[in-house]
């Protein structure tokens, strides 16, 4: 086994030159290097770190103008209806009014109408009367010869008709 | 050594001196530059390599520079679970350990024998691993005594140990801490080796099998370079397994001498 059967005689080269590479790996690349490749890696994780946290803060804020829009948007939707009940309630009033009107013109419009009915329709039994009384005097002429006066004629028209 | 169809095993873990070797001296010691050497300084190019690919800090990384932030994230992670964010000050030295044994481990397992480069895993040597072993303990020693004075000791008896047992009990708590580097350090040795030879094995089976003839070959080296197909890629996992361990386990201790239990 030469690493026992040359160990006296190589044991000191050996740990020299192990000193001299390790040192220098020690001293260059574990001290000078590393830590600037260890810093390159932190700046990353920090860099990505913030700019996760802004992004996420960018979130918050669009999800709050959200809401605020959200918001916003009903308070105008609630403005909207009242607005439009308030017409609706406006509007049925006035044509409330207007049938009012209208029905009291209707209404008078009738009793007019009504009132003239009425007179035509007295006035046409009053023509009826004296046309019968007329008609009754004749009749009593023609099958009695006897005259009958127009007041005694009319009078029993007059019971006649209100016996129907 | 292919001498007399004889196929050694264990000569991929001989160190051969390349140049320096009489004359490279430090107090004392022989310092040559070795094939063992040779493939640290690879590991470092490559290393070096492979975090720079990654440093052009794009806020959308490419491919490589994920790759690197990958590593750099699986590492810190691996600390933040197992020390705490104390650990966080330990990411430069368990991030090269972690890499360093990572890819000592994979280019050892490079099949550049094919053009002819003895790949070589300085990992399989016990001097190797034993030395980041004892580097780790010593942070862990280091950091713990400084941080908690002599209350570091307090680390050896576990919280609700009856006052009779602590005569016990601290003795046995300080052997299992005492034991550390050499678990560590021999863990990865171990397992480094044990896939080599394994290998080295089952590649002789296939030549010196296919060297007797061709029945011999189809009989036996056929199915040992299917095993070898499934064992390379076994050892591929065990190489980073064994990196991710090591890491876990300095971090793991990191975290004793933080916060002591």
């Amino acid at each position: 086994m030469p690493q026992i059967a040359q160990l006296a005689a190589t044991y000191s080269s050996q740990i020299f030159w192990l000193l001299i590479t390790f040192g220098l790996v020690f001293f260059v690349i574990g001290l000078g290097m590393v830590p600037k490749i260890q810093s390159t890696v932190e700046a990353r994780d920090s860099k990505i770190a913030g700019d996760l946290a802004e992004a996420k803060a960018a979130f918050a804020r669009a999800d709050e103008i959200e809401a605020q829009q959200r918001a916003k948007d009903a308070d105008n939707r609630a403005a909207a209806q009242a607005m439009v009940a308030e017409a609706k309630a406006k509007a049925a009033k006035a044509s409330e009014k207007q049938i009012a009107t209208a029905d009291a013109k209707i209404a008078e419009k009738i009793s007019a109408a009504e009132a003239s009915i009425r007179a035509a329709s007295v006035s046409a039994l009053q023509e009826i009367e004296a046309v019968s009384a007329d008609a009754a005097r004749d009749m009593v002429a023609k099958i009695s010869g006897a005259q009958a006066t127009p007041e005694a004629a009319a009078a029993a028209v007059k019971a006649a008709l209100a016996h129907g | 050594m292919a001498e007399s169809g004889k196929i050694d095993p264990m000569h991929q873990f001989s160190i051969e001196p390349l140049f320096g070797t009489d004359h490279w001296q430090l107090a004392g010691h022989n310092i040559a530059f070795t094939n063992s050497a040779l493939w640290m300084v690879a590991t470092t190019i490559v290393l070096w390599i492979f975090v720079a690919g990654g440093m052009k800090r794009e806020l959308v990384p490419g491919r490589w520079q994920a790759a690197v932030e990958f590593f750099t994230g699986f590492i810190d992670k691996l600390l933040l679970e197992n020390a705490g964010s104390a650990g966080k000050k330990y990411m430069p030295y368990v991030f090269s350990l972690f890499m360093f044994i990572l890819l000592a481990n994979l280019l050892g397992l490079l099949p550049l024998g094919l053009v002819g480069v003895h790949p070589f895993t300085f990992t399989s040597h016990f001097t190797v691993t034993g030395a980041l072993a004892v580097l780790s303990f010593s942070i862990v020693l280091i950091v713990g005594f400084f941080k908690h004075k002599l209350h570091f000791f307090s680390l050896f008896v576990p919280h609700g140990t009856p006052l009779p047992m602590i005569p016990v009990i601290f003795p046995i708590e300080l052997v299992s801490f005492m034991v550390r580097p050499f678990s560590l350090g021999l863990r990865l040795f171990v397992a480094m080796t044990a896939g080599h030879v394994l290998l080295k094995v089952l590649a002789g089976f296939v030549i010196n099998s296919t060297n007797a003839g061709v029945g011999y070959g189809a009989l036996v080296g056929i199915p040992s370079f299917a095993l070898m197909i499934g064992i390379s890629a076994l050892e591929m996992l065990v190489a980073c397994i064994q990196a991710y361990v090591f890491a876990l386990l300095t971090s793991l201790y990191i975290n004793d001498a933080e916060h002591l239990h």
